[in-house]
């Protein structure tokens, strides 16, 4: 490529515009600001550091640091494409390594909320931007000539006009001792210029993987490591009285058992017992002789079963607690509807399972520092809990970062990474490895939460929405910024009907919550999308065409500064585009097979609009059978590893199927009943659908796929089901009794 | 006392309880890490191994019941060609997001084209249905499978 005045330049951010974001102790994010941008050439011949992501060898080789944590999602991949493409690297000549737990040196290090694309667009390619201006500069000084003179072509300098040319490994030396270029200034590519952005890239780490390399959180291996298992309550709240740790210790090959008194904060330590041995399957099978005694205080009481009953009779009373939005008249436009659609919808908790059980390892130094490998989703927030709890400052904690079997939320929250450290803490000099049974994952995990919504629309003699009214009734959940049982005031369509109220009603519990995969999106999308298509059919329209009225004539919402950086305000052209496409991919309103139905599901969230449509039948026995699965997608201007990208929306079509054909958490006597994939049950091969996935592509800035192809495929599955059966799922998991 | 198990060809003493899982010998007591974690249970199929070229959960198999039979785990899947060539297929495919439960997918893919080189889509599903994969990379698994069974089923049919 060659520069130009013309040329793209990113926004000025600044240097201290990198948004830096860490969990908080207690649950929350801070932002913080950091620009790590600063060069330092290793000894004569040696590699030379452009950027604290870019180290160039002398070899031409060029090493780049994935900062994020990989749960999979493929960031380890993409994050590095868009430093190469702006460095204009030679990708075959590139190797990534995995960043530690660095604030100050990479900034944010988070895997969550499908914000990775969104927050780094820029940034890392502004990395890779200003690390090639200072190789073109560095050549310009060695040749005598202009910099506009130069242009790269893959880890080449090239000066045309003499037919000099330079590696970047010849030249990166010297430009180690360049000025740091303002980030703001540097010239990006034009997009037509990409050559890596766009193009289908392969995981980085796949070729160990299928090879069985240790490569995984519960993969570290240290020299005389022991391993950890923790007894803990099933029963949320619950207090420790006492427990044999004699006893466990007289099992085979156990080294020690001790209690460990938690800190009142489930997402850090709650009280249990640990029991150390020299095989983790040892260990855990001693916990059994631990006869513990719990005091299980108020909760035992608490059970799905009377959740259930206490929701239904506050939403029959119809007097909730407190408002979340009201405007115009509500009241007054039920009582002068033409008519009204009035229906109940609920669903369950949900556990997160990821494939890898929770683990995490930890060395405790002789000097009281401590040393982490951590399977988290958010190791800065990790780092920051665990030098908390054992009263040190966070350089003492040393987080390395580990691939992840899955995270899907759940290594949001670092207790794992709290409790190793309270177990290395009584045993310094020796590393541990904690390692959670599935059966301590499923049933203490932080629940996607269960929610009640009570819901009636009015309309008017035209069939015109004019009053929507929602009762959600959820839960008391103490702290933090993100609360995954909140509904949002502006939940569409909540802006573009003129009578509205939202309004809840809180049930204490001591159950833990937290984000699953798209989370508010995951169950509100199955609410709102199922109930819109209710009063959709009360007027003998689609949902599509519903949806398209609503937004008939409607202004794109300002984009806004959100708490995890840039936040783009709803754009119903791309509501538009994506429906429209889908329609298309679907034949929709063209006849089916005998005995399928469509449904169609749509929804926007985590910056990404998705619209699809299931294509679905029933078996002799009432069994659902998903056939077909159409989503168009929308996530901006540029796909940028299209592999990762539509594995990302294939999984989250299959996921939310899981979801809800048959997943449900249930309480019982204050604990989670189920255990194990025996009875949570996961989808499996045989249940997956064809799949048929198209871009929509937008002049935006692209953002995250983790998440927003899951929340449309659950509506548009019910949906399905209404139009083939008549019958309304308003309760998930989907209950085939129903259609019998 | 020691038990003895012929794994990937070579004879291992393991110092462990004869109830020992073979899973958490491999791991713990070898360092062979490849071989998963997902459940203890045998419903996930994460920590799938070859006993006697038999697909086997090695989270339910004692070391102590293995006698005689030989082991193999996918730190030496490469070394069979029906192996190595799943291996390649999960590559150009680009198979897997988070990949923890690929490792027991490959060593099941593998037995499954072993004794039915040519398999059906149907008998794919049903030969890979111990096996969850918590990302749903099946459309993935199944693409690479049938394109390893077109090459080597034929090749082996003709």
């Amino acid at each position: 490529m060659s520069d130009t005045a013309t040329a793209n330049r990113g926004p000025a951010l600044g240097r201290r515009a990198f948004l830096k974001v860490s969990a908080i102790a207690g649950g929350g994010l801070a932002i913080a600001a950091t620009m790590p941008m600063a060069a330092k050439a290793m000894a004569q011949g040696g590699p030379a550091e452009l950027n604290a992501f870019i180290t160039i060898h002398p070899d031409n080789t060029i090493t780049i640091i994935g900062k994020n944590p990989e749960i999979g999602q493929g960031i380890k991949t993409m994050l590095p494409m868009l430093i190469a493409e702006e460095l204009d690297a030679d990708w075959d000549t590139i190797s990534i390594q995995q960043g530690d737990t660095d604030a100050a040196k990479y900034g944010p290090q988070l895997a969550g909320g499908s914000f990775a694309t969104p927050m780094n667009w820029f940034p890392m390619r502004q990395t890779g931007a200003a690390a090639r201006q200072m190789l073109l500069q560095a050549a310009a000084l060695r040749w005598g000539v202009d910099v506009a003179s130069l242009s790269t072509e893959p880890s080449v300098v090239v000066h045309e006009a003499s037919g000099r040319r330079a590696t970047y490994g010849e030249l990166a030396s010297e430009a180690a001792t360049v000025a740091v270029p303002d980030p703001a200034s540097v010239v990006l590519k034009d997009a037509g210029d990409f050559r890596i952005i766009g193009t289908p890239i392969g995981g980085i780490d796949s070729p160990k993987i299928v090879r069985g390399e240790p490569i995984f959180g519960v993969d570290t291996q240290l020299e005389g490591m022991v391993y950890a298992a923790f007894e803990r309550s099933p029963v949320f709240g619950a207090k420790l009285i006492s427990a044999d740790t004699e006893a466990a210790k007289a099992q085979p090959g156990v080294i020690d058992a001790f209690t460990i008194e938690g800190n009142g904060n489930p997402t850090e330590l709650v009280d249990g017992v640990a029991v150390i041995a020299s095989n983790w399957w040892l260990a855990n099978k001693a916990r059994s002789s631990l006869n513990v005694q719990w005091d299980n205080g108020e909760w035992t009481g608490h059970s799905s079963a009377k959740y259930d009953e206490d929701a239904r009779r506050f939403m029959a009373a119809g007097s909730p607690q407190e408002n979340i939005t009201v405007k115009g008249d509500v009241d007054a436009a039920f009582a002068s509807a033409e008519s009204v659609v009035e229906a109940e919808y609920s669903y369950p908790f949900l556990a997160h399972v990821a494939m890898e059980p929770m683990n995490c390892t930890a060395l405790m130094h002789e000097d009281g520092s401590i040393e982490l490998w951590a399977p988290s989703q958010t190791p800065q927030g990790g780092q920051g809990a665990v030098a908390q709890y054992l009263g040190l400052t966070p350089d003492k904690v040393t987080v390395h970062i580990t691939r992840m079997g899955g995270g899907f939320g759940r290594r949001l929250n670092n207790d794992y990474m709290v409790q190793v450290a309270a177990i290395a803490k009584q045993m310094p000099g020796t590393p541990v490895q904690l390692i959670w049974s599935r059966e301590d994952d499923v049933r203490s995990d932080f629940y996607r939460p269960a929610g009640w919504h009570k819901l009636r629309a009015g309309l008017d003699a035209d069939g015109k929405l004019v009053a929507l009214d929602d009762h959600f009734v959820t839960w008391d959940i103490n702290g933090g910024q993100f609360n995954p049982a909140a509904m949002s005031a502006t939940e569409f369509p909540a802006n573009y009907v003129e009578n509205l109220r939202y309004a809840q009603t809180k049930m204490p519990t001591a159950v833990p919550m937290g984000a699953l995969r798209a989370p508010t999106s995951n169950a509100l999308a199955f609410v709102f999308q199922s109930f819109l298509d209710e009063v959709a059919s009360s007027q003998g329209k689609d949902l599509p065409t519903l949806l398209l009225e609503i937004v008939e004539g409607v202004e794109a919402e300002p984009d806004t500064q959100g708490f995890m950086g840039p936040q783009p305000g709803f754009k119903p052209a791309r509501l538009r585009a994506v429906t429209n496409k889908v329609l298309d991919m679907a034949n929709w309103g063209q006849p089916v097979a005998g005995g399928h139905a469509l449904g169609f599901g749509y929804y926007w969230s985590h910056q990404g609009y998705f619209a699809e449509v299931v294509e679905v039948s029933l078996s002799d026995r009432n069994q659902v059978q998903v056939h077909n699965v159409w989503a168009a997608g929308d996530v901006g201007s540029h796909i940028i590893n299209p592999y990762g990208a539509l594995n990302q929306v294939e999984g989250s079509i299959i996921d939310g199927i899981g979801q809800a054909l048959q997943l449900a958490v249930e309480i019982e006597g204050g604990a989670v009943k189920q255990s194990n994939f025996h009875n949570y049950q996961l989808p499996r091969m045989p249940m997956t659908p064809k799949l048929h996935v198209e871009w929509v592509k937008s002049d935006h800035s692209p953002t995250g796929l983790g998440e927003p192809a899951l929340p449309p495929v659950i509506p548009a599955l019910t949906n399905a089901l209404h139009a083939l059966t008549g019958k309304r799922v308003r309760s998930l998991p989907i209950d085939t009794s129903l259609f019998a | 006392m020691a038990v003895r198990v012929k794994i990937n060809g070579e004879t291992r003493d393991i110092d462990a309880p004869e109830d020992m899982p073979l899973l958490w010998a491999l791991r713990q007591e070898l360092g062979m890490v490849g071989t998963k974690f997902g459940c203890g249970i045998g419903m996930c199929g994460a920590c799938t191994v070859h006993v006697d070229g038999q697909a086997t959960r090695s989270c339910a198999l004692p070391i102590g019941a293995i006698g005689d039979k030989e082991v193999s785990t996918i730190e030496a899947l490469g070394q069979t060609p029906v192996g190595q060539a799943l291996q390649e297929a999960w590559l150009e495919g680009d198979v897997m997001q988070c990949g923890y439960c690929q490792a027991g997918q490959l060593m099941n893919a593998t037995a499954l084209l072993n004794s039915n080189p040519n398999p059906s889509d149907e008998e794919i599903d049903n030969a890979m249905r111990g096996n969850i994969c918590r990302c749903a990379c099946y459309k993935r698994i199944q693409t690479a499978i049938a394109s390893v069974a077109r090459k080597e089923g034929g090749a082996t049919n003709v």
